[in-house]
């Protein structure tokens, strides 16, 4: 039987061989990125629940697990409403422009060693460039709608993105001096040997600013203004019924992942066991090794993170949200440039 | 052959965003197709393996300049009609600084640099170009690179120091002393006793 297949497989021309195989890693990563994405609003509704001393949702499947299917066919089957004086084309383009982002960006993002769509050199610098590009898509909806409200809420995503990339981009400066590599493989290789050896330890003011902004970035409470429910409504998709609406919720979610996976990768050691080079606990035959199943773990802790935020802290206030990106993050990560500036030159501890 | 078709696909969606720049009549998709032409310049870029430039395209121009381009464009009331009359009026002047640019650029580079049938040449170690521009733009052209860089810095704080203005009765809040509040700051407790019972 395998046989056969593999005899088959061997006939087809090689450019079409060569396609076929990188189409089937697309659905191997984009495939369960979307399951990630279903289960993850499942995990926040229970997560927010028991935090709030309630149960979430309980009714559909065993435990409420049917949920995030039950919604999705409710969502597909919804009719799209378009507004009267909207712009149609921008209006039907804008989600599409905020979900395409939110998938290619993983074409560069490693799973274990070697595992990745793409292993370009300047992967870093792809990721900065494509999330830049997701808020287009906010932009454009919240115009196209011709709606003070998601006007409102495109306007405050330009602003907030703008600001918070800037400090996002530094932050992603000091890994790349402390790697000395834009591949995202070679930064986490750069990690090696235990938990001490990872980044978050000599890059922590630079750890935490790109976490922050990272939540900012993704609009997330308790930077969520361009939602902002009890001010504007909820923001750009207010319009928005459907899957118009369902893609905005998959791009918010797929870029919570994108966020969560990027720190563990960049400041977390990616796939590698925090128990790498401890004596006993480091042979240990599944926690020991390094694998997927680590950054696995590390994301999972990170959307929990998302989550746990949600329900804990107050939104911010537009200005406040302002001056914490601009006053406070950029000199932050500015000063600590030149930390690490000095700790690359002499040659610091385990991480240089 | 495959790249060849990517690359009339690219130049056909690159001019035909170009010239959609210009006689979009909405100032919104004006910005929007220059952002496609942005985005297909940089594939154009991919082609001939400058990723580092195509990549930095997307970042700084499409990422960055044009978000703040649609903020503002989005913000004003243009009135298109005006707006058309004067495309009408000033097409000549256009078309002859085009044609000037043209010619300009053909006597510069060349008919040659267009027909080069050799491509990029790849670097002799194999290494990536982003690292060998590094190399090039922090070793030998440092000091223009970075003399660059404080130009763009000087123009940053001057037009921030021009457009600064100070008014006078601006109520504004200090951060740092509203974290420092304490409740016994803000609140009083007063202890009372109890009026006696009757």
């Amino acid at each position: 039987m395998l046989d056969s297949i593999l005899a088959i497989w061997s006939q087809i021309p090689e450019a079409i061989r060569v396609s076929a195989l990188i189409v089937l890693k697309i659905l191997a990563i984009v495939l369960p990125l979307l399951g990630v994405v279903a289960y993850l609003t499942y995990a926040e509704r229970k997560v927010i629940g028991y935090m709030q001393a309630r149960v979430g949702p309980n009714r559909v499947g065993p435990a409420g697990l049917l949920q995030p299917i039950a919604d999705a066919a409710k969502l597909a089957f919804k009719e799209i409403v378009i507004p009267a004086r909207a712009n149609r084309a921008l209006f039907i383009i804008a989600p599409v422009l905020s979900f395409l982002p939110a998938l290619v960006a993983w074409a560069v993002v490693p799973f274990a060693d070697g595992a990745v769509l793409a292993n370009v050199d300047a992967g870093l610098l792809f990721i900065l460039a494509l999330t830049s590009f997701g808020v287009y898509g906010i932009i454009l909806a919240g115009w196209a709608s011709n709606s003070k409200y998601a006007f409102l809420g495109a306007m405050r995503a330009a602003a907030q993105m703008v600001s918070y990339e800037l400090a996002m981009g530094f932050a992603l400066i000091g890994v790349l001096m402390a790697a000395n590599s834009l591949k995202l493989n070679d930064i986490v290789l750069a990690q090696q040997g235990g938990f001490w050896h990872w980044y978050f330890i000599p890059l922590f003011p630079l750890f935490l600013v790109y976490w922050i902004s990272g939540v900012a970035e993704t609009n997330r409470l308790p930077f969520d203004v361009v939602e902002g429910e009890s001010e504007i409504v909820a923001g750009f998709h207010v319009e928005y019924g459907g899957m118009g609406f369902a893609l905005f919720f998959l791009a918010e979610y797929a870029n919570m992942t994108l966020i969560a996976t990027l720190v563990a990768t960049l400041f977390m050691g990616g796939w590698l066991s925090p128990l790498e080079n401890v004596p006993v606990l480091g042979q240990l035959p599944l926690l020991g090794q390094n694998g997927f199943h680590w950054l696995a773990l590390k994301v999972a802790f990170f959307l929990f993170c998302f989550l746990w935020f949600r329900a804990t802290f107050p939104r911010y206030r537009y200005d406040q949200i302002m001056r914490l990106g601009w006053k406070v993050f950029i000199p932050v990560t500015i000063v600590w440039l030149a930390v690490v500036g000095v700790f690359v030159h002499t040659g610091f501890g385990p991480w240089f | 052959m495959f790249q060849l078709v990517l690359f009339y696909a690219f130049s056909a969606v690159l001019i035909g965003a170009a010239l959609a720049v210009i006689t979009a009549r909405n100032p919104v998709h004006s910005v929007l197709f220059l952002v496609l032409a942005f985005v297909t310049s940089a594939g154009l870029w991919l082609l001939i393996d400058a990723e580092f430039l195509a990549i930095v395209l997307v970042l700084v121009y499409v990422g960055a300049v044009m978000v703040l381009f649609l903020f503002v464009v989005m913000m004003i009331d243009v009135d298109v009609a005006t707006l058309r009359d004067g495309f009408n009026r000033s097409l000549p002047l256009g078309l002859g600084i085009v044609a000037l640019i043209v010619l300009e650029l053909s006597v510069v580079l060349g008919g040659s640099r267009f027909s080069d049938p050799r491509g990029p040449v790849p670097l002799a170690d194999g290494g990536s170009n982003i690292r060998a521009l590094g190399e090039v733009m922090y070793t030998q052209y440092v000091y223009p690179f970075e003399i660059a860089s404080v130009i763009l810095l000087v123009a940053i704080v001057a037009a921030i120091s021009l457009t600064m203005r100070r008014r006078p009765g601006r109520r504004l809040q200090d951060p740092g002393l509203q974290v420092q509040a304490r409740p016994e700051d803000r609140l009083r407790i007063v202890k009372m006793p109890s009026e006696p019972r009757k």
